[in-house]
């Protein structure tokens, strides 16, 4: 089985998607930004965009967000988007 | 029917009435509490993501942020203030605010000069009543807190916190609100909010190599990203537990009035069952005394 990674995508007032995948990639102030399993410890600012997420079954999820940053570690990535992020709004 | 007796039934009728009212403010109470407590959980990883980051940061990197430095070139401290936009709730704003006025008891006998900012109706006005000046305030939605309304609040005090000592900055903020412990316990509580204490969470070097974080675009930058973003997480994790407390006190304080309610209403109707009968033994009274007057004139 193929490494997989840890992935929370939160927002303020919930969590937006929680669970583990093979892949993610989001889109940076400077760019785009691909973690795969053990890749090095990063901290990015994040601008508006879509984030992508793989997950283990190769489903692909995508989720739009306003902006924030990640973090990755030890094969956990906590990606913290802004308010107004979003599948579906709140209430 | 007597006057007397018409009083009691009438306060009775009022009493009732009341109790209606009550009895559904509790209800309303009751059913929102659990999505209160539910904004408060999902608010929960988000602060919490946002923490260790910041631990992290500062953990990994030695840069420093003007919102992490102590402020010494000005005495002014800003004090924000969380209460209830009504009353209804017992004594849940009148404990904030008790908890605002000893924490400005503490800081004025350091010296220091207070900068009131005030959320919530009951806050906004016990300092207009007591001719304090209010630097910012906002009074309405305190049961059901906006991310919007963080962001706001926030800015504001960041914006203050940031600002030079001659343009009315502020050194400290504090912030006093309810804390949500559980259903039954909520207590006033004071945080520090700025300059930022990033002591939480940190965790101890463990011997091994440190992880070097690499940092897009770079640690200040991400700094400037995230500290913002930790404020208004904080701010609005305040707000959702002082709207739960709010919401917890309220249902309590509406079932201690359908009670009461209820022992006035049957004390009343004893009191008018009392003047019932005692009318009712005057009149056979003077219906006697009348015939048997009657009867020695015949």
């Amino acid at each position: 089985m193929a490494a997989t990674i840890t992935v929370d995508i939160v927002a303020p007032d919930q969590t937006l998607w929680s669970g583990t995948a093979r892949s993610v990639s989001a889109p940076t102030v400077e760019g785009s930004i691909g973690l795969l399993a053990q890749h090095e410890p990063v901290l990015a600012v994040l601008r508006a965009g879509s984030v992508a997420v793989v997950g283990e079954d190769g489903a692909r999820t995508e989720v739009a967000i306003e902006g924030g940053f990640l973090s990755f570690d030890q094969d956990k990535v906590t990606i913290v988007a802004d308010a107004g992020s979003g599948l579906a709004a709140y209430e | 029917m007597s006057g007397k007796q018409r009083e009691y039934r009438g306060r009775i009728r009022s009493t009732q009435s009341l109790k209606k009212i009550f009895r559904a403010m509790e209800l309303i109470a009751a059913s929102r509490i659990g999505k209160a407590r539910e904004r408060v959980g999902m608010a929960a990883p988000y602060t919490r993501a946002i923490q260790r980051s910041i631990s992290s940061v500062a953990y990994h990197s030695d840069t420093d942020h003007p919102l992490t430095s102590e402020r010494p070139d000005t005495n002014r401290v800003a004090m924000l203030v969380v209460t209830a936009d009504r009353g209804m709730a017992g004594a849940y704003s009148a404990n904030v605010l008790r908890e605002a006025e000893r924490l400005r008891e503490r800081l004025e006998a350091e010296g220091k000069e207070v900068v009131q900012y005030a959320s919530g109706r009951r806050a906004v006005s016990y300092y207009r009543f007591r001719h304090r000046e209010l630097a910012g305030s906002w009074d309405d939605g305190s049961d059901a807190p906006e991310f919007a309304r963080a962001v706001e609040i926030a800015d504001a005090l960041s914006e203050a916190f940031l600002k030079g000592a001659a343009e009315g900055g502020v050194s400290e903020i504090h912030v006093v609100y309810t804390r949500f412990r559980s259903m039954v316990t909520q207590e006033p509580w004071v945080i520090r909010m700025l300059p930022i204490e990033v002591v939480e969470g940190v965790e101890e070097s463990t011997g091994e190599i440190e992880p070097l974080y690499d940092f897009e675009p770079s640690a200040d930058e991400v700094l400037d990203a995230l500290y913002p973003r930790y404020i208004r997480a904080r701010i609005f994790t305040c707000l959702l537990q002082a709207a739960a407390s709010e919401l917890a006190n309220r249902q309590r304080a509406m079932n201690t009035a359908v009670t009461n309610a209820e022992d006035i209403i049957r004390q009343y109707t004893r009191l008018a069952n009392s003047a019932r009968q005692a009318e009712i033994t005057q009149e056979i009274s003077e219906i006697v005394s009348g015939a048997d007057a009657l009867a020695a004139s015949s």
